[in-house]
């Protein structure tokens, strides 16, 4: 049995990582709010622009806009929002095996990395990474994913890349987080998951009469890279928001686990205290009865 | 009685819902030029050019500078989604100046380049809200 005083040390040190964790827990516990209330406000946004591209689409399913076709380049590139710090349980892997586990092959991606952790990973499997945006997480604002999306239409009008894909981590709730694969360009007619997102499509039959000014082709010039920005931000505080969720609960759990260990070593303390006790008693009596 | 004209007016950025009232009229620009619309407008989707946003309620005016997105216009309803959009307190004036003189210069001293179309959006930015901040 190990001695009291190892217990003890032990006891103490699993002591004051209970309180890194229990402060940490709350740390991302407010964060969380500021995040989802984030998430949420700029949810009703991105789900009116989705209502308008997709009434737009379902008009113009027949215009050959460069932004519907898949381009000619077998370059890939993939926008992988993860964190900057660790200890969020499986937040970051989990988005990650999004693209090593996917279908992609490794030499036709190019990375656009935000968050260091991603960065880190795909960097040392040995992945392209093409920029690198991790102050971006933070705190990000809508002017990041503005140029984010211009890079990368820049690049796809030039033909260096065909295709545009996001993985980030949508917000369900506070306890559930997904990591989601998106495709951005070559822009999908159905998203079948966006029904759900949105209950209240309203009007749909308003919507089958509206004009557009300019006339349909113009409009999706203008309008897609407007469409594509604000996947990327809503994929931005989304992820912020999983992050803290996710961080949250894994400093949860890592709290309550301390506290089972902290009750684990009283007992077995205890147990070596009441053991030295008796050994001392007995070896007292053993003494007196060898004297008298 | 005055209910009759009276539309739902939303503006939506993404950091916040920006206003969300009943109002009679609203004004703003586009590609195609300006316009105004009033209630029974035909279903429309505009896309913003920079300029001054109008919004005439039953009894008071409200002014913004209005810079980019995309209106939704529906017979009772007109959504308009902007990237950016500003009350006249928030614009800081002696900015939208700097902003103005800089586009300017940078229209004038046109090299290969320069990229003309920023330039002009940013020069119609700064105009919209130099003048959004006079009213």
């Amino acid at each position: 049995m190990a001695s009291m005083r190892d217990i003890k040390r032990r006891k103490g040190s699993i002591q004051s990582t209970q309180q890194i964790t229990k402060a940490m827990k709350l740390v991302s516990t407010v964060k969380l709010q500021r995040a989802k209330a984030r998430a949420e406000q700029s949810r009703y946004y991105f789900n009116c622009m989705f209502e308008t591209m997709q009434s737009i689409l379902s008009k113009a399913k027949t215009v050959n806009h460069p932004y519907l076709r898949a381009g000619n380049s077998d370059k890939k590139a993939i926008i992988l929002i993860t964190s900057n710090r660790g200890l969020a349980g499986g937040y970051n892997s989990n988005v990650i095996k999004l693209i090593t586990k996917g279908e992609f092959r490794k030499e036709d991606l190019e990375i656009y990395a935000i968050g260091k952790k991603g960065k880190d990973t795909l960097q040392r499997y040995g992945y392209e990474i093409k920029a690198d945006g991790s102050d971006i997480v933070e705190e990000p604002v809508y002017q990041d994913a503005q140029e984010i999306s211009r890079r990368l239409l820049e690049s796809y009008t030039n033909g260096e890349i065909g295709e545009i894909y996001l993985a980030y981590t949508s917000f369900k709730n506070t306890v559930s987080h997904e990591p989601t694969l998106l495709k951005l360009l070559p822009v999908e007619m159905e998203d079948q998951d966006m029904e759900e997102l949105d209950p209240q499509l309203e009007n749909k039959e308003a919507r089958a009469l509206m004009n557009f000014e300019p006339a349909d082709e113009e409009a999706l010039t203008m309008l897609i890279p407007k469409y594509i920005t604000s996947l990327i931000y809503g994929g931005l505080v989304e992820s912020v928001a999983s992050e803290n969720g996710a961080r949250m609960q894994a400093m949860d759990s890592a709290t309550s686990n301390a506290e089972d260990m902290i009750s684990d070593l009283t007992l077995l303390y205890n147990r070596a205290r009441q053991g030295s006790i008796t050994q001392e008693l007995t070896e007292i009596i053993a003494g007196a009865e060898a004297i008298s | 009685m005055a209910d009759e004209r009276n539309f739902q007016v939303k503006i939506i950025t993404p950091e916040r819902v920006f206003y969300d009232e009943k109002a009679v009229m609203v004004e703003f620009n586009t590609t195609e030029g300006e316009i105004g619309i009033y209630k029974n407008h035909v279903p429309t989707t505009v896309i913003i050019k920079p300029g001054i946003l109008k919004i005439t309620e039953e009894n008071q005016v409200k002014k913004a500078a209005l810079h980019s997105g995309f209106v939704e216009i529906l017979q009772d309803k007109v959504t308009i989604l902007a990237e950016t959009v500003e009350w006249p307190e928030e614009i800081d004036e002696s900015r939208a100046e700097a902003a103005k003189n800089r586009a300017i210069e940078r229209l004038k001293s046109k090299t290969p380049e320069t990229d003309v179309a920023r330039a002009e959006t940013a020069l119609q930015r700064a105009i919209a809200r130099i003048q959004a901040n006079k009213i």
